[in-house]
């Protein structure tokens, strides 16, 4: 088989970008300067962080960093040994792990904490995860309470929205006092333009892939533009990223060039990737020339391709806005199928395939239901795996391999046939 | 009455089927609704109110086979979600009008979504408890989700719910909860009097009856103790931790007090324990419920509260009972329960607490290795 190469442009600008931030972050370990704030990848309110250039600091990317560059199994080992289980969510586990190795990551050396900032939203784990760091680190945590939403609407309610306005005003009064400036609102606004216009260029670039052949695949290439999405959000460099990437992906729709060289699935994937495996887990599905035209994990961090973006003359409210609505994680179970439905129907799916990850219940708990949802009562192929985001222990090739091959098979078939 | 005839009535109750269990309630109030709620803590008073029975669902226990539920909930989630869709798809929730889930973790959040898919006829709400205990607007945020999901009641009996109502609630579950603390005085005081097992039993009777039914069966249950008189045995003092949400099967709490062991205070049932003082019954009732969840309610590890450190309520909680040693007994799969263990641990390995640590399944049955470890462990404390 010859092999697929993923590499693009817009690859090679997003490694330079990671890489001089992981760079800032070590120069922000070293120094002693630089502010900085751990925080969650899902819905966060990095804007805010960033206005008081405080440095953000994702423990979530690096433990799926060290996830794919396989040095994470020796880390959750020692979180296990002081006490965490191995049912435990394993980004914990590597990244407790980290901390108890002093911070030193193979791709940077990661800055103590000045402010254990958790946006809440959604995973328990995160409340149980910070309020560990901040024992650990002793340094200051604010816990964002953001309601999950509840309702049958699925929208977040006006009172919840004024409640997470107001926990950031007091976020603020803790910014301002742990780096002594008070709140600069033109900077904040400038910020907000800043990832309002990244929010426009995401939104199309996830919409690229109706067309057919798909430019790139939304799964595993949409995991490259995540990284500035979530790390660069809010900044000038995030912003000229997207430009790039829009351009690039925009060229080779009208190219009629995807990531294979022979589009023959499409195919819409539900849940986190096996990071220490990535590549091998995207060869068996290239192998079958199966496309993502959509996925769920590529809108933990926002969903701006349903309409989502950061609103400059309504600062707070629209950052809470974003925490409580527009998010993967805080959503219901319920409001994950009938986006998943979307894609199936919007993207013109041929396919489901639900990646089961044991280390996150927050997504994976039910998914069985969402099988049998899907095969079930819309008639949608569904396909269920299992392995983990981050601790290969979990991970077995054959028996992935054998599930694939055999959904594919019976896909092909089912296209033969109706056609 | 004798107590251990109050004991039987009361597991005679809890071994019940849920249906079987509630008929005397049904009989009694033919138009009446009853609510299911999944642990660990709920507002009861605001169903109470409304003239709605609330109906603690456990899960399954060790009397349900898993066998449709295990398509929906993969192997790694624990067993109290699974047996209670199970519960569902066996027909069994049919016995309830509707039913009430929290934000405690992850699958308790989508077993939300996934009851509410699998059974459209049951009425089913979400209560999102705050989880910034520092910001002064969380109590004013509680309020209006109280006031919401009162809203919601209002839909499923029509009937609109005043202050009074609210307070004679308030007072009754202060009744049953002032009862239920005595019980618990009880075991730390005399352990030998009451054991955890049967105190369970008791406290559990009452998540499936009113309050003021609860309240007479456990001044029943106290009369009847003050009769009982045994003496003390040579056993260690120790506290259980970790049994939140899914609970032990009662024959795991037996083969704890027979390896040797008092059990003087836990974390089971936890609901209708949560606040530590009355909830005062003057003012506005939402308010004071509110800020009883924020400043008078236990402690557990599905409750973030960064006053304190994570352990401090455990090691106050030994400290205060005089206990020997901490069991943390943990559900399987239970992250919350899990993730709090690696602080425990260094908390009591820091205090000189000794431990053991133990996981459970709702669903098992044989109990002969926990047994030996806990013997093993009592006599390591004894000999030591
Ligand atoms: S449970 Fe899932 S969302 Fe939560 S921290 Fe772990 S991987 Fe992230
Ligand atoms: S036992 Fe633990 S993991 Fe399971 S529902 Fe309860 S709190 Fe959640």
């Amino acid at each position: 088989m010859s092999t697929v190469r993923y590499q693009g442009r817009m690859h090679e600008f997003q490694k330079e970008l990671m890489g001089r931030y992981y760079a800032e972050l070590t120069r922000g370990a070293e120094t002693g300067q630089g502010h900085a704030a751990w925080m969650l990848i899902s819905g966060n309110p990095v804007e805010l962080v960033r206005a008081f250039d405080m440095l953000p600091v994702y423990p979530e990317v690096n433990a799926l960093q060290l996830g794919v560059r396989r040095q994470s199994l020796p880390l959750i080992q020692k979180a296990e040994e002081l006490g965490y289980s191995i049912d435990n969510c394993a980004y914990v586990k590597a990244d407790i792990g980290l901390f108890f190795s002093g911070l030193k990551a193979p791709f940077a050396t990661i800055p103590r904490p000045e402010l254990i900032l958790c946006n809440y939203v959604g995973c328990g784990v995160y409340l149980q995860w910070f309020e560990h760091l901040a024992e650990y680190t002793g340094a200051p945590i604010f816990n964002l309470d953001i309601p999950t939403v509840r309702g049958p609407s699925g929208r977040a309610r006006p009172d919840d929205v004024r409640y997470v306005v107001g926990q950031l005003e007091e976020l603020i009064a803790l910014c301002e006092r742990i780096t002594g400036k008070p709140l600069d609102q033109a900077k904040l606004r400038q910020i907000l333009q800043w990832s309002k216009e990244t929010g426009d260029l995401w939104a199309e670039i996830k919409s690229l892939t109706k067309f057919v052949p798909s430019p790139f695949d939304a799964y595993f290439d949409a995991v490259t533009l995540m990284g500035p999405l979530y790390c660069l959000r809010g900044t000038e460099d995030g912003l000229t990223f997207f430009r790039e990437a829009r351009s690039e992906l925009a060229e080779r729709v009208r190219q009629g060039l995807g990531p294979l060289p022979d589009e023959r699935f499409r195919i819409v994937m539900e849940g986190p990737p096996p990071w220490p495996y990535l590549r091998i887990f995207r060869d068996l599905f290239t192998k079958w020339g199966a496309v993502a035209v959509a996925s769920t994990y590529s809108t933990v961090g926002g969903l701006w391709e349903f309409g989502f973006r950061h609103d400059p003359d309504r600062p707070l409210e629209s950052i809470a806005e974003h925490m409580l609505e527009y998010n993967l994680t805080n959503r219901s179970f319920h409001q994950r199928y009938q986006q998943i439905r979307q894609y199936v129907e919007e993207w013109g799916a041929d396919a489901l395939v639900i990646h089961s990850v044991k280390s996150c219940r927050l997504f994976s708990a039910g998914q069985g239901d969402m099988r049998e949802y899907f095969s079930k009562e819309l008639g949608v192929p569904t396909l269920l795996i299992e392995s983990d985001l981050e601790d290969p222990r979990y991970f077995s090739e054959a028996q992935m391999r054998n599930r694939i091959d055999a959904f594919f098979e019976a896909l092909e078939h089912r296209k033969l046939v109706k056609a | 009455m004798s107590v251990e005839g109050t004991i039987e009535r009361a597991r005679a109750l809890v071994d019940a089927p849920l249906d079987r269990a509630l008929e005397p309630w049904r009989l009694a109030n033919p138009e009446g609704k009853v609510v299911g709620w999944f642990p660990v803590y709920s507002p009861l008073e605001l169903a109470h109110a409304g003239g709605i029975l609330p109906v603690g669902v456990m899960g399954g226990g060790n009397q349900i086979e898993i066998a449709h539920a295990d398509s929906r909930f993969q192997s790694f989630v624990c067993s109290i979600v699974k047996s209670t869709l199970e519960l569902g798809l066996t027909g069994r929730l049919k016995a309830l009008d509707g039913m009430v889930f929290h934000s405690i973790c992850d699958p308790a959040k989508n077993l939300a979504s996934v009851v509410r898919r699998n059974f459209p006829e049951l009425w089913v709400e979400f209560v999102h408890f705050p989880q910034n205990l520092t910001s002064p607007l969380a109590e004013d945020y509680l309020v209006a989700e109280y006031r919401r999901i009162l809203d919601r009641l209002t839909d499923l009996t029509g009937r609109r719910v005043g202050d009074e109502d609210l307070r004679r609630s308030l007072a009754a579950y202060n009744a049953s909860r002032a009862r239920i603390r005595r019980l618990y005085e009880i075991r730390r005081e005399s352990p030998q009097l009451l054991s955890a097992t049967e105190s369970y039993l008791l406290v559990r009777a009452g998540i499936l009856m009113p309050p003021e039914e609860h309240a007479a069966l456990l001044d029943e249950a106290l009369d009847g103790l003050s009769g009982r008189d045994v003496k003390p045995k040579d056993r260690i003092r120790v506290v259980i931790e970790g049994s939140f949400c899914e609970q032990p099967p009662l024959e795991l709490l037996q083969s704890i007090e027979e390896a040797g062991c008092d059990i003087l205070d836990d974390d089971l049932l936890l609901g209708v324990r949560w606040f530590l003082r009355d909830v005062p019954i003057d003012g506005d009732p939402l308010r004071a419920l509110a800020r009883s969840y924020i400043d008078g309610s236990v402690h557990s590890s599905v409750k973030h509260d960064l006053r304190r450190t994570k352990a401090q309520p455990l090691l106050d909680k030994a400290r205060g009972g005089r206990a020997h040693a901490v069991v943390v007994l943990a559900a399987k799969f239970c992250e919350p329960a899990l993730f709090d263990y690696a602080l425990y641990r260094k908390a009591l390995d820091e205090a000189g607490i000794p431990h053991v640590f133990l996981e459970f399944e709702e669903k098992m049955w044989i109990f002969d290795k926990v047994r030996t470890e806990v013997e093993t462990f009592v006599e390591s404390m004894l000999f030591d």
